[in-house]
């Protein structure tokens, strides 16, 4: 619990100080935020100052240019479907292996765990390859198939961790009220599986929203590209245009600051929770 | 027989996806690593020539480029690492005390975690560009008026300052998490003792809020370990391939130049670097836990 004293002179002093490195931390956001709006003239000329006049016509021409509406989309698919994918998945093994912890369910939940340390660029070139082979390459379902894959572990972990402080009395009943195994998982284990869903979903999510490597492997086609690979195609297009490349950014970047904006509580709470590992 | 069937059934519908996803996108590109960095695999060919360890000798003994990416690596993680965490680790300290915004300057400083790496190289990359140079105008700071990155070594701190204004903020939220468990009957105790501030500091809080340390560290090291996203877009690795991290070398030697044969042999090296340093930091960090 949070502490709960007197507000002194020393607290206001802390209180300053720890709003001067704040606006550090946000003084980038205006920088891009002003010169978005200027013309490529008043930008060169001085970087720092407030718009002589306001260009927002930049934004639709870097949004028409960048097929920005496209590129939103492709986004928010692959984050979607591969979210609900992966709570299915991991969820489903997760329960699996706390309530039949056999010999070889625990050496399988050892190996899922054991992979986290696996980086992605060191299965990266045979990966394309394999993906390749199996036709999942420059297609958007076949990206979202990857994040299963790559998402597997460390949801199916925390889920572990989850599941093992459900005591297993209230599923006999079930059972004895001749529920199949699967009713019993959908109806009565999943929804108290929420708060960790929850964070799941979010952790997925920044990770998934962000990712660029995984989709500059495979997906080359510009109408499936996501909103990070469309402004890298974009920006290496045309490096000094700056009246082009900020309002590119700040819309890029819009989205899933509406997002914290919103989830705020709960994302800094999923972190806490999501980041207690082993 | 029936009771098996259908625990088989159980065990197949419930693990079965799971396990059949992480074997196709992780468990077999990685066993493939292992043969393909043993061959002279150029990707598109389907002939693949069985090498042996050349590729392993050819960079371990004759390749700079990537002995130089691995020390700029290591340089950087090194930075990176012990920054972030005395950084997110006094923001914690700072926010966990009764200030009346803490809740809102918490969000403030983890805000930069949520764009992703490609778009904060851009973003900061015009600030090193465009903003400073206007800055340093306007002020006459000489910090301001360096072409930031243009020589190897601020190209550096200027990844170094990006990093560090990316993830102190994560850092923080973990290191605030362990803070607010600590017992407060144990911080009273101390007090009525007479204990000092930094006294209490040095031995209450921090020794109890070591399991933070170990998720700190170990999610520090791996962040700049792999760190690709960030150095594509504000440095491309330059000047002068300075600022080449190993993810960056792999990736060229894969997909611009090629050779994927030898680009997996180096992905393998790098698997098993990080591995170790990982493991090591984990185990030394774990032994210093305490129970309150």
């Amino acid at each position: 619990m949070e502490e709960i004293t007197r507000y002194t002179a020393r607290k206001l002093a802390l209180e300053v100080l720890a709003w001067a490195v704040a606006l550090l931390f946000l003084i980038p956001f205006y920088f891009i935020a002003v010169n978005s709006v200027k013309s490529i003239g008043d930008l060169l000329t001085n970087a720092v100052a407030w718009p002589k006049s306001f260009h927002w016509s930049n934004f639709v021409r870097s949004w028409e240019l960048i097929g920005f509406s496209k590129a939103f989309m492709n986004s928010l698919l692959i984050t979607v479907l591969s979210n609900v994918g992966l709570i299915v998945i991991s969820s489903m093994a997760a329960y699996r292996m706390v309530r039949r912890a056999t010999r070889w369910n625990s050496l399988l939940f050892t190996v899922f765990v054991a992979a986290m340390i696996i980086p992605f660029e060191s299965v990266m070139i045979p990966l394309v390859k394999v993906m390749g082979e199996l036709g999942l390459t420059n297609n958007r379902f076949g990206l979202i198939v990857s994040y299963f894959g790559f998402g597997v572990s460390l949801n199916l972990f925390l889920y572990h961790g989850f599941i093992k402080s459900i005591p297993k009395e209230i599923e006999e009943a079930a059972v004895i009220d001749g529920c199949t195994p699967y009713g019993v998982f959908w109806r009565m284990i999943f929804p108290l599986l929420k708060p960790m869903s929850i964070t799941i979903v979010l952790l997925n999510s920044l990770w998934i929203w962000n990712d660029f490597l995984l989709p500059l492997l495979v997906l080359f086609d510009p109408s499936i590209k996501t909103i990070p690979l469309s402004i890298y195609t974009f920006i290496g297009e045309r490096t000094k245009q700056w009246d082009l490349v900020l309002p590119g950014l700040v819309m890029s970047i819009i989205p899933m600051l509406a997002f914290f904006l919103l989830m705020q509580k709960y994302i800094i709470a999923g972190v806490m929770s999501g980041s207690v590992k082993g | 027989m029936r009771f098996n069937r259908s625990e088989m059934q159980q065990q197949l519908v419930f693990v079965g996806p799971a396990l059949l996803f992480f074997t196709l996108i992780v468990l077999v590109p990685f066993l493939l690593s292992i043969y393909y960095g043993m061959t002279n695999w150029n990707g598109v060919s389907s002939t693949v020539t069985w090498a042996g360890f050349d590729n392993y000798k050819q960079i371990i003994m004759h390749d700079t480029d990537f002995r130089n990416s691995f020390w700029f690596t290591a340089r950087y993680s090194a930075v990176t690492v012990i920054l972030i965490n005395l950084i997110g680790l006094s923001l914690a300290l700072l926010l966990t005390k009764a200030l009346k915004s803490r809740y809102l300057l918490r969000s403030v400083f983890f805000m930069p975690n949520v764009i992703g790496g490609i778009l904060l190289g851009y973003i900061w990359h015009f600030i090193f560009v465009k903003g400073f140079a206007s800055v340093g105008e306007w002020t006459n700071i000489g910090l301001f008026q360096l072409p930031w990155l243009g020589t190897s070594s601020t190209a550096f701190w200027g990844l170094i300052i990006v990093t560090v204004w990316q993830y102190s903020g994560y850092l923080m939220i973990i290191y605030i998490a362990a803070l607010l468990n600590i017992p407060k009957d144990l911080k009273e105790a101390a007090q009525i003792d007479g204990a000092s501030r930094l006294h209490m500091l040095l031995r209450i809080t921090l020794p109890l809020i070591m399991p933070a340390f170990t998720v700190c560290f170990f999610l520090a090291i791996s962040w700049s370990f792999k760190v690709f996203d960030l150095n594509l877009s504000l440095t491309g690795g330059g000047p002068f391939n300075s600022t080449k991290s190993v993810a960056l070398n792999i990736y060229n030697e894969a997909f611009r130049n090629n050779r994927y044969g030898l680009g997996t042999a180096k992905a393998l090296i790098f698997f098993v670097v990080v591995a170790l340093i990982t493991i090591l930091q984990v185990k030394y960090t774990k032994k210093k836990e305490v129970e309150a």
